[in-house]
């Protein structure tokens, strides 16, 4: 077994926290890695916007479906998946004042991650790898865009190990007592779920990769589709347990503020353990030959479970930080506690806006999409993109990026530099992600397909017009696409600033004040009851049943919709 | 004294009580979680819009056959802006639908108000059936046969897109990619 000395590990002063030097390396490169990938995968994002824009039109179509091919990749697992490389070591050994386990095997999984990322990006920008970040045969790609994609996730694979052998190190060398705290029990679920992704994703791609290169003659479609999607969709999974663990995280860091019941919020883990994965058929509902009765038991994760488990974080985060500032005084009114919470600071602000996007847009529409029922009047128009950009830019994305504005001082021993910019760069990244998805799927209800070059079918005998408001619905979409893009420049310039050019935290300065923990807070000040109606989060539970209402409104909307449309069976 | 990134305070965490805010917000969630399960189940019995469990294995040939053979016995007039052969099969009857790159063909007639049986496949790639401005969607694949019973509840010129991006090798046509169908009363 290696041996660590003291000085493989400083003390932090920002975070109060033991850091392994060789685990904040890994973190270090893996969150530039990811940060550098946004950008890149922004600005094809940024292209397809102005494309998909009916009064602009820029690209070409075959640069078109290159640049959203590309867009796709990048951002929805190049960056996406680095990032959580970071967050997985750094809950693994940073949080439990622990080293990492097999640095030569995480730096296996940084190299394999890059070089995959690069092979693929040869084969797309190559322009003969068009195919969508799906790749559903019999379309095909080049063989090196599905080997990319392979070393790519075998890479995610051994990042996965490297987490679970550092919890294993943590336990045996005891460098903490007791249960897992729980942000790394929200990261042990992002990699159990990890692990089915990409053993799914390895299941499929591989034989597809055989198949490009001329070794097997057929991969059906359909067997693709379910199989694909396991790592399709999981991947998915991972980022939304991920940015929970992150809500839970910067709820303790800003407020002092502990679960408001550890068993509940695990037992919310372990159901995303359980029936997350169901989720995949989300994608499969209009699809030949599958019977209802496996569409239903999956799409609904089994009776809902996982959805269960969603709403159950979405009250208990704010609810801790409502009774953290109860406790800390702020306990009068139902929303006082909101109010005076420090809306400029971005890890704070970043982190709320993520809560509350993530549960009205991408929540909502997410579980209304996936009814097996309404998603033939949903399936495959901008409705999706509207949805996912709900969950992944508005949620996940903005989550991670409200955590990096704490993690560069700890990570990268830097001061945040270009204050005022960070400060308004959650509000610009969010309205811009909010309102482009809330438009796409005002177009995709009118039914304007994804994927799309050119909404207006030009030059075609059998000429069809989408109706008008549905053409301003995508050029106002991606008018805020614009804004969300400036958005992301605006994180992509702090970030570089403060780890280039941001004032220097010297190892061994002066600890940083701390926030105190809510219940000491309270102890001392002999506060003893808070919150009213029986309850400690009054306010946290009217804005849950603001949520539910309009839940239960947009379910049975449509429906109503569903009902007008030709009779199906 | 306990955050979420330092381990449970009290070792005996299972055993504390769930405070009111949660329990009260857990049952409820849970209701709506159920009621959602029993209503999608549910609508396949009250409800007129279903997905079709129907499906068959096929191949390009053998299907688009069915469609020539469907064309040659129902066509009842060329359609004005293409000069093609509209086909109006009788209500209650199979009619064949295919998807290639980058059409969906016959033009097709229905009448408003009768049952007619769908079967959709596609000639190469995976397509997607979008009937607009209806907006309904499915996937199509070739070698498999989807069977929907359709009833047209309105009258009208219908058009049907590509939902499903299937690409192209010298050009991309997956955007221009267009079918029709007439409902008349």
């Amino acid at each position: 077994m290696a041996t660590t000395t003291m000085s493989d590990f400083r003390i932090d002063p920002v975070s109060g926290l033991k850091i392994h030097r060789t685990a904040n390396k890994l973190v270090q490169w893996n969150a530039f890695a990811a940060v550098v990938f946004l950008l890149v995968g922004g600005l094809f994002g940024l292209g397809v916007a102005l494309t998909r824009m009916p009064s602009v039109q820029l690209l070409s179509p075959e640069i078109f479906y290159l640049a959203l091919t590309a867009h796709g990749l990048v951002n929805l697992a190049v960056w996406i998946i680095f990032f959580e490389m970071a967050v997985l070591y750094f809950l693994g050994a940073h949080v439990l004042g622990n080293r990492i386990a097999g640095p030569k095997w995480a730096w296996a999984q940084f190299w394999l991650m890059l070089v995959g990322a690069a092979l693929v990006a040869v084969a797309v920008l190559g322009g003969k790898s068009s195919v969508m970040m799906t790749s559903y045969p019999p379309l095909q790609a080049q063989p090196h865009f599905y080997l990319g994609l392979i070393l790519f996730a075998v890479g995610a694979l051994i990042g996965c190990f490297v987490f679970f052998a550092t919890l294993v190190v943590a336990k045996r060398e005891k460098t903490y007592n007791g249960s897992l705290p729980l942000v790394v029990f929200g990261g042990v679920t992002a990699a159990v779920i990890a692990v089915f992704t990409i053993v799914s994703g390895a299941l499929i791609l591989i034989p597809t990769f055989l198949w490009s290169i001329g070794l097997i003659s057929y991969i059906d479609p359909m067997m693709y589709r379910v199989i694909w999607w396991g790592f399709g969709h999981s991947s998915q999974q991972i980022n939304v347990v991920t940015h929970i663990s992150i809500w839970y995280l910067i709820a303790s860091l800003v407020f002092g503020a502990k679960p408001m019941s550890e068993k509940v919020s695990r037992f919310a883990f372990l159901l995303y353990i359980l029936f997350l994965q169901l989720g995949s058929a989300h994608h499969l509902l209009s699809d030949p030959g599958l019977t209802s009765a496996w569409k239903i038991f999956n799409t609904s994760y089994m009776i809902y479970l996982a959805v269960l488990a969603s709403m159950i974080h979405g009250l208990t985060v704010p609810g801790s930080i409502e009774v953290a500032q109860r406790r800390k005084g702020l306990d009068t009114g139902l929303f006082t506690w909101l109010r005076k919470a420090p809306w400029g600071n971005p890890i704070f602000s970043g982190m709320f806006l993520s809560l509350v996007g993530f549960g009205f847009i991408g929540g909502i529409t997410g579980v209304v999409m996936s009814v097996e029922q309404i998603n033939m009047i949903i399936h495959n128009t901008t409705y999706l993109p509207g949805h996912f950009h709900g969950t992944l830019v508005a949620g996940t994305t903005m989550a991670f990026m409200a955590v990096t504005y704490w993690l560069i001082p700890v990570v990268f021993q830097r001061k945040i530099a270009l204050a005022g910019m960070a400060k308004w760069q959650p509000y610009v990244f969010s309205l811009g992600a909010w309102v482009f998805s809330i438009a796409l799927m005002g177009a995709g209800t009118l039914g304007v397909q994804r994927r799309h070059a050119d909404i207006t079918f030009a030059g075609q005998p059998l000429a069809y017009e989408y109706p008008e408001i549905a053409k301003g619905l995508m050029d106002l979409g991606e008018i805020f696409a614009v804004i969300m893009t400036v958005g992301a420049v605006m994180f992509i310039l702090v970030v570089l600033a403060s780890i280039f050019a941001g004032e220097r935290i010297p190892e061994g300065s002066a600890p940083w004040p701390k926030v105190e923990d809510a219940d000491v807070a309270a102890e001392k000040a002999g506060r003893k009851h808070i919150g009213t109606w029986g309850m400690e989060a009054p306010g946290t539970f009217v804005l849950a049943m603001i949520l539910f209402v309009t839940i239960v409104l947009y379910y049975f909307i449509n429906f109503k919709y569903l009902s007008t449309v030709w009779g199906m069976s | 004294m306990g955050t979420s990134y330092t381990p449970p305070t009290n070792p005996d965490w299972w055993r504390e009580p769930i405070e009111r805010t949660e329990i009260w917000w857990i049952v409820l969630a849970f209701s709506w979680c159920v009621f959602m399960f029993v209503w999608m189940t549910g609508w396949h019995f009250f409800g007129p819009q279903n997905m079709s469990n129907e499906t068959y294995k096929t191949t390009p040939e053998k299907f688009s056959k069915q469609v020539a053979e469907m064309q040659a016995k129902y066509t009842v007039r060329k359609d004005e802006a293409t000069g093609e052969d509209v086909v109006a099969p009788p209500p209650g009857s199979d009619v064949y639908l295919a998807a290639m790159s980058w059409q969906f063909r016959p033009i097709l007639e229905l009448q408003k108000g009768q049952k007619y049986r769908i079967h959709l496949s596609s000639l190469d790639v995976g397509h997607g059936f979008s009937l607009q401005p209806e907006n309904i969607n499915f996937q199509v694949y070739p070698g498999y046969e989807q069977v929907t019973t359709i009833t047209p509840n309105k009258t009208g010129t219908f058009a049907i897109a590509c939902g499903e991006y299937c690409g192209g090798v010298d050009a991309m046509g997956h955007h221009t990619m267009l079918g029709r169908i007439y409902v008349k009363e």
